[in-house]
């Protein structure tokens, strides 16, 4: 059975009188523990589809199924719970909260699943050891590397223990050694059995990916194992 | 998720934006103190002003020429030209003829006429107001001398050059010197100081304490005038005060006073309009002070909104990792609401000191 399921769909964004197809009748699914990897030009909507597929954008037609459930209509409330629950988020950007100790970043989506405090400390410092920054927890973002703060995010993303990682370019802010270690990381999570989409420019980091996706103009031009 | 892990974010996220919280506050905290320092000057003075009449005593009348308590119930120019027309009507023999008519609910009473002229003792000249008064102005009016002695119904109705100074006067003329039975001239004749009088203060306006004190015959004699100010009556017993009202103005009018010519109150009368008046500057100054909180609040208001455009980033994180909309709206709520009230306090407890 598949784990996610998207059914012919469409993204469009409205700008004036033109309509941009970000996603266009786009259809695709995957199973637990797959490892996919998008490709595509800038702009082909790699973004768009990993937004849409992750409960962040609503589609503008077409269906989605998580683990069997038709999700395309729930309000943002229950958006927001499912998000939650069974996605995890890797950006470029990191997107830290400032000024804030990297225990509290990994630790900020239990907060929003209601566990108490002792379990959000407890289940963060296992993520940070588990990225391997036991000896940085109380660092705040500007006084970790970028490769660390990615690290962090990886931890914030993976506390959840969610069914699906999904990872936008996560290497395209570091330099080569820490892209190397963000990646050796990702190939371990997928050791594990982690489920992760992720979009990447480099063909050489696609490679540790069991399935390729290529987009363009909105459309999947090709689906391939490799 | 719980309120309360809610409440500690907006605890925490205002924590780590110390400056930006502390800005905030700033507007409230000036509104607020604003507000509490303009509200408690109104009352106080309103306060002060009551005690003054307290120390008068619940149990005097007032006979004024005109009536300053006409229909709009204040001090208009209308009034206070009336006034000035009517002064003359009132004559110091009816003083007497009420004092020996209602002997049996009326203690004592007092006259004053005023006049205006220019002092010298020694080199010092000064432009000041004198006020004639009968001998028991002392009694009637409480108000005591703290030099000297005040000087006695002998004097008065011998028309004697003798004065009290106010105790402002005294300063400004005498300065550390003792001014008991130093000689001044008022307009150019020489006058014995007898006394000083205590400090009475006032309110902006003019002050007992800078006045000169003289017999009402002297006034009247020297500086030409007939004019009486007003009569103060002490009556024996404040629930007589209606009774001695009403025998005091049928004497007058027996006088062939007219009802319009002369008035008869007692300080309640005279307390109510003076709050009233209070009253609107309180609210005026109140109304200033709600404007700067006014300002304050659209300060608070603005840079909310500032800060929620400057963090859609954070909420958007914040919305990805699971928070739902309600719970990042009562979280910027609870940042709003911490603001307002952390600097409220602030802004009484500064007002306070
Ligand atoms: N919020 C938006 N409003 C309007 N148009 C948008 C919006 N987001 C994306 N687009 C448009 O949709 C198309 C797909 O954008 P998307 O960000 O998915 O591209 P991408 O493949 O991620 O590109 P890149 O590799 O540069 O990140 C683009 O043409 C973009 O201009
Ligand atoms: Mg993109």
């Amino acid at each position: 059975m598949s784990l996610l399921k998207l059914k012919n769909v469409s993204k469009h964004y409205q700008i004036g009188d033109i309509t941009i197809k970000a996603l266009d009748d786009l259809s695709f699914e995957i199973k637990k523990g797959e490892f996919v990897a998008v490709m595509g030009q800038s702009g082909s909507g790699k973004s768009t589809f990993l937004q849409v597929a992750s409960m962040l954008a609503e589609p503008s037609s077409g269906s989605i199924f998580l683990k069997g459930k038709n999700v395309t209509n729930f309000d943002e409330k229950n958006r927001a719970h499912l998000r939650n629950k069974e996605i995890g988020f890797v950006f470029q950007q990191f997107n830290l909260l400032a000024k804030t100790s990297a225990l509290d970043n990994v630790a900020l989506p239990l907060l929003y699943s209601g566990d108490c405090e002792a379990l959000r400390i407890k289940k963060a410092k296992e993520m940070l050891d588990r990225v391997g920054l036991s000896d940085r927890t109380k660092n705040a973002p500007n006084q970790l590397s970028g490769g660390q703060q990615q690290r962090v995010a990886i931890a914030r993303a993976l506390v959840n223990n969610p069914s699906i990682i999904f990872a936008d370019e996560p290497t395209g802010n570091l330099d080569s050694k820490s892209g190397a270690e963000i990646q050796k990381l990702f190939k371990k999570l997928h050791q594990e059995g982690k489920t992760i989409i992720m979009v990447t420019h480099e063909k050489y980091i696609a490679k540790m990916a069991k399935r390729l996706i290529n987009l363009k103009d909105g459309k999947i031009v090709s689906d391939k194992k490799i | 998720m719980e309120i309360k892990s809610i409440f500690i974010t907006a605890i925490k996220a205002l924590w780590v934006n110390k400056t930006r919280s502390v800005l905030t506050m700033l507007g409230v905290i000036i509104g607020v103190s604003s507000v509490v320092l303009l509200t408690s000057i109104g009352t106080g003075l309103q306060l002060y002003i009551e005690q003054q009449f307290a120390d008068l005593g619940a149990n005097t009348l007032f006979v004024v020429p005109g009536n300053p308590f006409g229909d709009g119930g204040g001090l208009g120019n209308h009034e206070t030209a009336f006034i000035e027309s009517a002064q003359g009507k009132i004559k110091r023999r009816y003083l007497d003829k009420i004092l020996r008519d209602h002997r049996d609910i009326i203690t004592d009473g007092a006259a004053t006429g005023y006049s205006t002229g220019e002092v010298k003792y020694k080199n010092e000249t000064k432009k000041i107001t004198l006020l004639g008064v009968t001998a028991n102005y002392e009694t009637v009016n409480n108000t005591e001398a703290v030099k000297g002695k005040w000087f006695t119904k002998n004097d008065e109705e011998r028309s004697k050059r003798v004065v009290m100074l106010g105790p402002k006067v005294a300063e400004e003329l005498f300065g550390k010197i003792d001014p008991v039975n130093k000689q001044i001239k008022l307009e150019g004749q020489n006058y014995r100081v007898a006394g000083v009088l205590e400090t009475k203060g006032g309110f902006g306006g003019p002050s007992f304490d800078n006045y000169i004190f003289l017999p009402l015959n002297t006034l009247f004699d020297d500086f030409n005038s007939e004019l009486i100010d007003n009569f103060s009556f002490k009556i024996k017993d404040e629930t007589l005060i209606n009774e001695a009202k009403k025998r005091i103005e049928n004497t007058l009018l027996g006088e062939n006073l007219d009802k319009d010519e002369f008035s008869v109150f007692d300080q309640t009368q005279l307390l109510e309009t003076i709050s009233s008046i209070l009253g609107i500057l309180t609210t005026g100054l109140g109304a200033i002070a709600a404007i700067s909180l006014v300002v304050g609040g659209i300060g608070i208001m603005n840079i909310m909104l500032v800060s929620v455009t400057e963090r859609t980033r954070e909420i958007g994180l914040r919305k990805a990792l699971g928070a739902t909309p309600d719970v990042i709206l009562v979280q910027f709520l609870f940042e709003a609401a911490l603001l307002s009230v952390a600097g409220g306090m602030t802004g009484v407890g500064i007002a306070y000191v």
